[in-house]
This record gives structure tokens, sequence and C-alpha cells, in this order.
């Protein structure tokens, strides 16, 4: 007899499945403000733990806590508040508009909208984010039209992309928002581009980069991370770890290595791990990797640890492959419901106040979404032309497909 | 013609300090082909710099710098390289002007030797040009001589679009004619290995006939362009050759002229011939000249097979394999 017997091969599974008791016994979660905070010219090599634990600011009494806290004034936090509850009123109008018919198609944050939001505050004017579908609070968080972006959801006669990109692929250069792709990870390596631009040039500008759990898998994560190592690039490598990569859970792109974050490591990037429903949080890891990346000190990689509690996309149905009830059992609890209740404890919100800002921001989603299908919605009203089609492929047209455009009759 | 490549990419990095060049070891050895040796010397380390061995981080990385405002202009080693840079070229950079009607922009320049004839087996010899003209929003150029390339070259870096840039490596020490039993004949002693020091563009998208005639109709490009010049000498057949230069955008104009006059037409590449380029060539020429045709038109290219090491001379498409092509055209 051999000592070896036959091989097998190892398919990891979630912990529970439809029907099963939800479980997150398997994430470990520190106390809020145990994590401590380093200096952003701290030697990589000394805060690997970083990238195993979650750097948390909010505590369950709704105190902000530990070394990570304090960086937010009261109508900043507001104004955070407001962004992230805005961001779910659109996601509930556009989610029922496409059920309505008026668009094909919907992507929604729904307990994710601390990560985007607290973001873009810890960027300034001029940076460039390269985001995937689900960070569309970076625009919210930027004042960008709602009206614009619905105009883009439609796809109506003024839609900034005339018609020719799925919903919620948006592009806006003055906000610093690269246009979406719709594949996964080839932005990420773009943004360390962009970065490396911006240092080529001496400029004081710095990128993110944004890719979900499941895209690590992808080589141009590998890419990216090589290329911001290699060039210390000063870009923000940010990772939303939101469990679930449509059906398949996290454990498939993770595979042996404990953490996401953890994958920055061999780079000798530092990788920081942050409670992704904790709005403080959020923009004082992001404002950490800022200052790194603004100080030249090069890239930093960061984790967000969330939850999707919605559907992948308007195409999706969860039912089907996770217990109904598991975004109840999320260890890490609503980013919205947390930032209230702190700002309720800091003594400058209230439950009055927050349901009449709840039903005044229902309402100025409305009023938007009313002025943008004044211009069309994707079958009636208001469409972009069939000229459209075929303009801007390139800046000059060239003579096949003006051809072809006659051929189509315009 | 490495001489004429490396001067349109010094002379535009002396004209525009947005002009940016990486690739693998391109930076401090100048590229395995020494196309950009000197560079990183006159220009700095952060304007012509070395890239880990990474093709798509190479392009995506020239995508990003491209939408902050640089102009990059990369060298992938071989096109036979470029495979894994395809997501980035053919879902980023060919439409992100499109995708955000002109929001953001993609002005990069891929370089990438191409063809075969040095003996590099399958995986140093291919001729991918056709995976990039199915691409709507890239711009495919392939130059045949020294002059045509510098001047195109910075037409490419000059231009607001994605342009993929196919140095034929054959080319590169002269003006090979498919007589690989010859020895190399220079390219100093060919009228268009002269190249000017300065700026100076060639326009994409127009073709150039490299010989007038009246028989038939080549349309060629890159080193196929030399063969059926020899061809066209060695079986005294009047062949008319089209030097195409840009395969997209195609100067069509040129090629509907040529064959009306003729009646006949050869089509000839390099790379396979199942959904060649040449295809698009052939269905573009029934298209526009049916009523002109006196023959079937007849494509002279590689075989639907990888390109082989050790039979090298069976597979290319030489002088030989291209004048019995002219003879039946003729003959039909």
């Amino acid at each position: 007899m051999d000592e070896f017997s036959r091989l097998t091969l190892h398919v990891p599974e979630p912990a529970v499945r439809p029907g099963d008791q939800p479980d997150f016994s398997n994430v470990r979660i520190p106390k809020a403000g145990s994590v401590p905070r380093p200096e952003v010219d701290v030697d990589p090599e000394t805060i690997r733990d970083l990238a195993f634990s979650i750097i948390r600011v909010l505590n369950r009494e709704g105190e902000a806590v530990g070394p990570w806290a304090g960086l937010l004034s009261d109508e900043e936090l507001l104004a955070g508040l407001r962004h992230m509850m805005l961001l779910r009123a659109f996601d509930a109008r556009m989610l029922m508009a496409q059920r309505q018919g008026k668009t094909s198609f919907y992507m929604q944050h729904l307990g994710e909208e601390a990560v985007s939001c607290a973001f873009r505050k810890a960027l300034r004017k001029g940076d460039m984010n390269f985001p995937t579908y689900r960070q569309a609070g970076l625009l919210i968080a930027d004042d960008y039209p709602m009206v614009e972006m619905m105009n883009q959801i439609f796809s109506n006669e003024s839609d900034p992309c005339h018609g020719r990109q799925l919903p919620v692929m948006y592009t806006s250069k003055e906000h610093g928002f690269f246009t979406i792709s719709g594949n996964l990870a080839t932005q990420f390596v773009q943004a360390v581009g962009w970065a490396m631009a911006s240092a080529i040039k001496n400029d004081t500008r710095v990128a993110a980069g944004w890719i979900g759990d499941g895209s690590t898998a992808e080589s141009d994560f590998h890419s990216a991370l090589v290329f911001a190592s290699t060039y210390k690039a000063p870009v923000i490598l940010n990772i939303v770890n939101n469990q679930w990569a449509i059906s398949t859970f996290q454990g498939i792109a993770r595979g042996g290595s404990g953490t996401f974050a953890a994958r920055g490591l061999g780079f000798g990037i530092p990788a920081l791990r942050v409670d992704g429903n904790d709005y403080l949080a959020v923009y004082a890891v992001a404002r950490w990797a800022a200052d790194r990346a603004r100080r030249n000190l090069g890239p930093t990689l960061i984790e967000y640890v969330t939850y999707r509690v919605g559907a992948h996309s308007t195409s999706d149905d969860p039912s089907a492959y996770r217990p109904k009830t598991e975004s109840e059992a999320w260890p890490l609890g609503d980013p919205v419901l947390r930032l209230k209740k702190h700002l309720i404890v800091r003594g400058v919100w209230s439950e009055e106040r927050h349901a009449q800002a709840e039903a005044e921001i229902m309402d100025e989603v409305i009023q938007a979404q009313k002025k943008a299908e004044a211009h069309g919605t994707l079958h009636a009203g208001g469409r972009p032309s069939v000229r459209d089609i075929f303009e801007g492929v390139y800046a000059e047209m060239p003579p096949h497909i003006r051809r072809q455009r006659q051929k189509a009759g315009y | 013609m490495i001489e004429a490549v490396r001067s349109a990419m010094d002379v535009s990095m002396g004209r525009d300090e947005d002009v940016v060049v990486f690739g693998e070891d391109v930076g401090y050895f100048g590229g395995v082909f020494r196309c950009t040796q000197g560079l990183q010397a006159k220009y700095g380390k952060t304007r012509c710099f070395d890239a880990p061995i990474s093709e798509s981080g190479i392009v995506g990385t020239a995508i990003g710098m491209a939408a902050y405002g640089l102009k990059p202009c990369v060298e992938i080693q071989f096109a036979d390289y470029m495979y894994p840079a395809y997501d980035q070229l053919t879902q980023e950079a060919a439409r992100i002007r499109y995708r955000s009607n002109g929001d953001f922009t993609c002005p990069i320049v891929v370089r990438m030797p191409t063809g075969g004839g040095i003996f590099g087996g399958q995986t140093h010899s291919q001729s991918p040009e056709a995976l990039f003209t199915h691409v709507c929003g890239l711009k495919v150029i392939v130059p045949s001589n020294p002059y045509d390339a510098k001047g195109l070259l910075i037409s490419a870096i000059e231009d607001p679009d994605p342009v993929m840039f196919l140095e034929p490596k054959r080319l590169y020490n002269g003006p090979f004619d498919g007589h690989h039993e010859r020895p190399v004949t220079a390219w100093s002693k060919h009228e268009l290995g002269e190249v000017p020091e300065g700026h100076y563009t060639i326009p994409i998208g127009k073709a150039e006939i490299r010989r007038k005639g009246s028989a038939l109709t080549v349309i060629a490009y890159g080193t196929m362009v030399h063969v059926a010049l020899a061809a066209a000498e060695e079986t005294g057949i009047d062949a008319e050759v089209i030097d195409l230069r840009s395969l997209l955008p195609l100067d069509l104009e040129t090629i509907v002229q040529s064959v009306t006059k003729t009646g006949r037409c050869v089509v000839v590449h390099e790379a396979t011939l199942t959904s060649g380029f040449g295809a698009e060539l052939v269905a573009l020429v029934q298209e526009h000249c049916f009523y002109h045709l006196e023959a079937p038109v007849v494509r002279v290219t590689g075989w639907d097979t990888p390109y082989p090491h050790a039979q090298e001379w069976d597979y290319f498409p030489g002088p030989a394999r291209v004048g019995r092509a002219f003879t039946e055209a003729m003959e039909a």
C-alpha cells in the first residue's frame, strides 16, 4: 500500500444555504476602538496585523471611540447621514422605476452606503475614482445632480452618455468619477496608471481604484498591485467585500488567504481592514490612505467588510442561494441606523428629525425623478438619436462608419 | 526601420512632455529590438521606463495615464504577447470615448513587432492584426518601410484615439522580399529607407501605390508589400501593388479605383487565412467592384495552422506562392 491515498478536490462552501439558520460566528469582530492607528509613514512591515483585524469606531452604544475617532465635525456627520439616506431613497425609487419598465436594469447599494459616501469625503476636488457599479455614493456625496444620474438610468434624450451605456454606468470627469466599464477588475489597474501619471507630472492629485471581493480573482487585480507596489503610485486600492459575488460566496475568490486585505502584504503594500458599515471608520481609514498617497508614500490597500443586503442587480434573486434572513444576522449592522444612533448620542439628531429628513429626502428624489422623466424613460418620451449610435466611436468619424450611418438612414 | 521608429518617439517626446514610453525591457536596455534605445538617458526614467511582465498591466496603466491627460506610447515585446492585454484593448481603450460620450478619451499607442521570418516559432511570429481590425474604436497601422514607419508613428502618437502599431519585425533590418536564401539587403540602399530627422506625419487611413500596373491589383501591407513587388518582377505580370499602411480606417477609395481599372485582385497577408483581414478585403472588393471583376479574387496567406518553427519558409507566403496566385488570377 502506498503512503499516499487518492487525491480529492476541495470546493469551498458557505457556512449556510437557503433554509439554514444564518451564521456569522466565523466573522471575528474586534471591539470598536481596539485597533491602533499608526502614523502614515509607518513601515508597512510593522502593521501586517491590520490586514487581519477590523478597524471600527462606532460601538454598540453609538459612541465614537478609539484612535480612529474624532476626525469629523457634527456638520460633516449630518451631511454624511444625509448622503447615505439620499442614496438609499434614490435606490428605492430607481428599483421601482425598473419594475415599472422605465429602465432595463438597476443595481442598488442597500447596506453598503457608508463605503462610497464616506470615502468621497476623504478625497479632494481633482482626485480620480475608478469605480465599479456599486459606488454611486461617490457622486451623491460630491453633489452630482441626481437628475443627471436618472437621465443616464433612463437612457433618455438628456442622458449624458447618449444612450450608449447600461444604466448606472455613470461618468463624470468633473466629479472625479471615471466612466464605469461594466466589466470587472479592468479599472483597478487603470487607477494605478492615473496615479502614476499624476506622479510623473509632479501633480498633487491622487487616484482610487475600486473592486469587489469576487473580482480580486481577476489577473488585473494582481497587475494593479504589482504596478502600484513597483512605482509606489499615489493610489488607494479599495476592495469592497460584501460577502457575495452574485451567488458565489466570498470564499471562492479568497481561497486559502485569511482576508482579502492580506493580498496586499506580499506586495509590501500596507493593507487595512475596516468596518464598511461604520461611516466614521470608513472615513478615517480612507483619509489615512489618502494622506499617505499625497505624501508620496505610495499605495494603500483597504478591505471594506460589509454585506450586500439587496440582490446583486435587478436580474438576481438571492433567495436562491442564501438564507432570506441572513442580512438581519449580519453582525456589523446597518450603516444608516448606526450613524443615526451616533448623532442622537452626540445630541445633534433625534428620531423626529430623522423621520422628517427621510420624508424630505424622498420628496427631493421624487422631484428629481419627475424632472428626469420629463426627458423620457427607456421606452417612452424623449430618446437619444439613432445618429448617436455612430457618433463618438472615434474623434473623427471614419468613412466606413459614415457609410453605415447613411445606410441606417441618418 | 528600428531607427525610424525610435526617431518617431524621440521627436514626439521632444515636442510634447505628455508623451511617455514604457514596456518590458524598454527602459535602460532600450528594448529587445532596441527601438527605445537612448530614450531613457535623454528624457529621464519617469518618461521612459521598464514595466513588469504584465501586458494587461502595461495597457491598463497606459489607459489610466491617458485618462489623466498623458499620451502613452507603450511596447508589447512581441505581438504574440498581446493576448493578456486584449480585454483592456477591446472593452476599455476602444470604448472609453464612446461609452462616456467623450467625457474621457484614450489616446494611447500600442507598438508591437509582428509577423515571422526570424525563426521565432509559434510565440514570436504571429500576425494578430485581424483581432484588432474587428474592434470598433481602435485604429490599426502596419508600415512597410522606415519613412512610413516614422511618419505614421508620429501620427499615431498625436492621434486622439487608441492606435495599434504593428511593426513587421522582419523589416526592421531591411526590405525583406521573402527570398530568405539571399543575403539581407539594408534599408540604406532603399529609397524609402531614407528618414528625415525632424517632425513629419503621414495621414492615417491613406494607402500608397508602390507599383503602378494594369494586369491585376495586389492588396498588401507590411512585409508582404515587398514580397508582392518581388513576385511582380519575377512573373513579369504587370501588377499594381497597393500598400495599405493603415488597415483601420481603410483607404477603400484607392482599392476600388485600382480594381475597377485592372479587373483582377490578389489579397496577400502573412496571417492565417480563415477570418483573416483578407476576408474583409475580398468582401469589400466584391461589394464595390463586382461588375468590374474578370476573375475570382485570390487570397495568399499563412496556412491555417500555428506558425511552425523548422518549416518557417514553407509556411511564409513567399514570392513563389504569391507569383502562382498572380498566374491563377490572370488565367481564370
